[in-house]
């Protein structure tokens, strides 16, 4: 099985090439220039496989939480390859993609959402899959839920930012942190290869980013 | 040669497909306008969620109108700007991506030379040179267009577009938004019944020397006028006429000076305002009278759409030959982008 994902969903760009479980990828900071990077960093990563689009199985995604744009380039870009090369599409969570990038056990996750506030969502790996404790949500990071034990994993960039207060919410439950953890396009394979042998792919024209903040604008009857 | 036209750039999703030897074979439309009409006026974050819930599914619908598939397909043409920055950003991810995957060129287009060319999409059309008059909600501008590219500015609005001026003045009179056609409507009726013009508004910058506009101040002269009288509907059809025979007085005189200046004989009219009636009868008559030719777009190629935006794709890939254009990935969004740079 073959799977192409990327991840633009934070200043990082992303992109993974999944062949029957081994996986090679590419990574740069790209700042706010994803879109300058990213069809060529694939081009070139199937050249250097000599893999071509209609060898594949599936095209996966970093669908979000993460910056809205950056959730629409790599949504867009999906769904413009997949339309092209007829290949059915996964959005991934950039938070469960963070918990694979732990690699096992029980993980919080938190992405930086500015505004004073943070995606979050807590996995527990069980019989190889992640369960999602807490599903991905949007708060501050003082009210981020309570999570139980003292043999959790923290990471994500929630954590690099927020350090001090998170820190002190989950005061002696956290056993490791990395707020250097950025969501990659490598964990994304290794999380969609099994749903697309399920047969959980998509229809391209069927995805959209999962952007979690939904209230962007007031109404006029609202202000 | 069949070229697939994407635009996004606002808050309009338009598709289409267009041939170099059977012309427009399909076109779709999704236009936001009553989404962000709760909020009085288009939020971009909104707009961008939106249009990508919509591309894939229009550029299935025009395949399947027109009866092809994406193997048919020789060139992909999407709009690279001017426009909100996450909303160009769909329509040049998918298009990208899709010529990535198709391995056939994409392009980026100048939204407003889309506008510019809109009028070759009719049968009446007009050829090169000819001087374009663009007034829509986001631009006023008078073009100069000697050929494909070719673009010298001539003058511009200072202030508001004149769509904006429509919009903001409805608003003003309670019309809701986007108030511009309803404002029309309402100034349109009026006239039909009354022929006496109760208000007299400016007509700001005629006397200028010069081809610019400036429209803030007759939003201020119309918020004057509704501060000063109660707004009964009378009235209000009675400012709205005023408001409308002011704009189209501005925008007649300077476009037949922009034809007097250039020496040219052919005007275009395009961009949302160039449907409005009023504006479109008097340059008919006015031009008339100089033996000059008013083109205009059909109605519905007046707003934000692709075919426009398909053709301009075709035209500039033929005039490159499509076989120069370089399968190049990377790309980008050009939210800022000066017309006369082309």
């Amino acid at each position: 099985m073959r799977i192409l994902a990327f991840d633009t969903s934070t200043q990082y760009c992303s992109a993974a090439l999944w062949v029957d479980g081994r996986v090679l990828y590419r990574e740069m900071l790209a700042g706010k220039r994803h879109t300058e990077f990213l069809l060529p960093m694939i081009q070139e990563m199937l050249a250097d496989a000599g893999a071509v689009l209609t060898q594949l199985d599936g095209i996966a995604f970093g669908s979000g939480p993460g910056s809205f744009t950056g959730l629409r380039i790599a949504c867009g870009v999906a769904q413009g390859i997949a339309l092209g090369a007829d290949l059915p599409v996964l959005g991934i969570s950039t938070l469960e993609a963070l918990a694979q990038q732990v690699g096992d056990g029980n993980v919080v996750t938190a992405l930086d959402a500015r505004m004073g506030e943070i995606y979050y969502a807590t996995y527990i790996k069980f019989a190889d899959n992640w369960q999602s404790v807490n599903p991905p949500i949007l708060c501050s990071p003082r009210n981020a839920p309570p999570i139980l034990g003292n043999n959790w994993i923290a990471c994500g960039s929630g954590f690099d930012v927020y350090n001090e207060v998170l820190l002190d919410c989950y005061n002696g439950c956290i056993s490791r942190v990395h707020g250097e953890f950025n969501p990659h396009a490598r964990e994304i394979t290794q999380l969609a290869a099994p749903r697309f042998l399920e047969g959980l792919g998509v229809d391209p024209a069927t995805i959209s980013p999962l952007y979690i903040r939904n209230k962007v604008a007031l109404k006029e009857n609202e202000r | 040669m069949l070229v697939l036209g994407i635009e996004t750039s606002c808050d309009e999703t338009g598709i289409a497909l267009y041939h170099n030897k059977q012309g427009l074979l399909s076109h779709a439309l999704y236009s936001q306008i009553r989404m962000h009409s709760e909020y009085g006026g288009v939020v971009p974050e909104l707009a961008s969620r939106d249009h990508i819930r919509r591309v894939l599914p229009l550029i299935k619908q025009v395949l399947t109108t027109a009866k092809l598939n994406l193997k048919d397909l020789d060139a992909i043409a999407y709009t690279q700007g001017p426009g909100l920055a996450g909303a160009l950003l769909v329509g040049a991810s998918i298009a990208n991506a899709l010529s990535f995957s198709l391995k056939i060129p994409a392009i980026g287009i100048h939204h407003l030379e889309g506008h510019l060319l809109s009028a070759m999409l009719s049968t009446h059309a007009p050829i090169f040179p000819f001087v374009a008059l663009l007034v829509s909600g986001g631009h006023t501008q008078l073009m100069e267009v000697r050929g494909l590219g070719l673009y010298k500015l001539l003058g511009e609005t200072l202030d508001d577009a004149a769509g904006e001026a429509f919009d903001k003045t409805a608003k003003l009179l309670g019309l809701g938004y986007p108030g511009g056609p309803a404002l029309s409507e309402l100034a349109d009726t009026f006239y039909k019944f009354n022929k006496i013009e109760r208000f007299k508004l400016p007509r700001p910058m005629l006397h200028s020397g010069d081809l610019n506009f400036s429209f803030s101040g007759l939003k201020t002269a119309v918020l004057t006028l509704a501060h000063k009288h109660e707004l009964t509907q009378q009235t209000k059809a009675e400012i709205a006429f005023a408001f409308q025979k002011a704009m189209v007085d501005v925008l007649t005189e300077k476009s037949l000076a922009a034809l007097a200046q250039t020496g040219l004989t052919q005007l275009v009219v395009a961009g949302g305002v160039g449907a409005n009636r009023q504006l479109r009868n008097n340059l008919d008559y006015r031009a008339e009278k100089i033996r000059a030719v008013v083109f205009y777009p059909e109605f519905k190629f007046c707003t934000d759409n692709g075919a426009m935006i398909a053709l301009a794709g075709l035209m500039r890939l033929q005039k490159l030959g499509i076989q120069n254009k370089p399968l190049k990935y990377s790309f980008t969004a050009t939210p800022r982008w000066d017309l006369e740079m082309l």
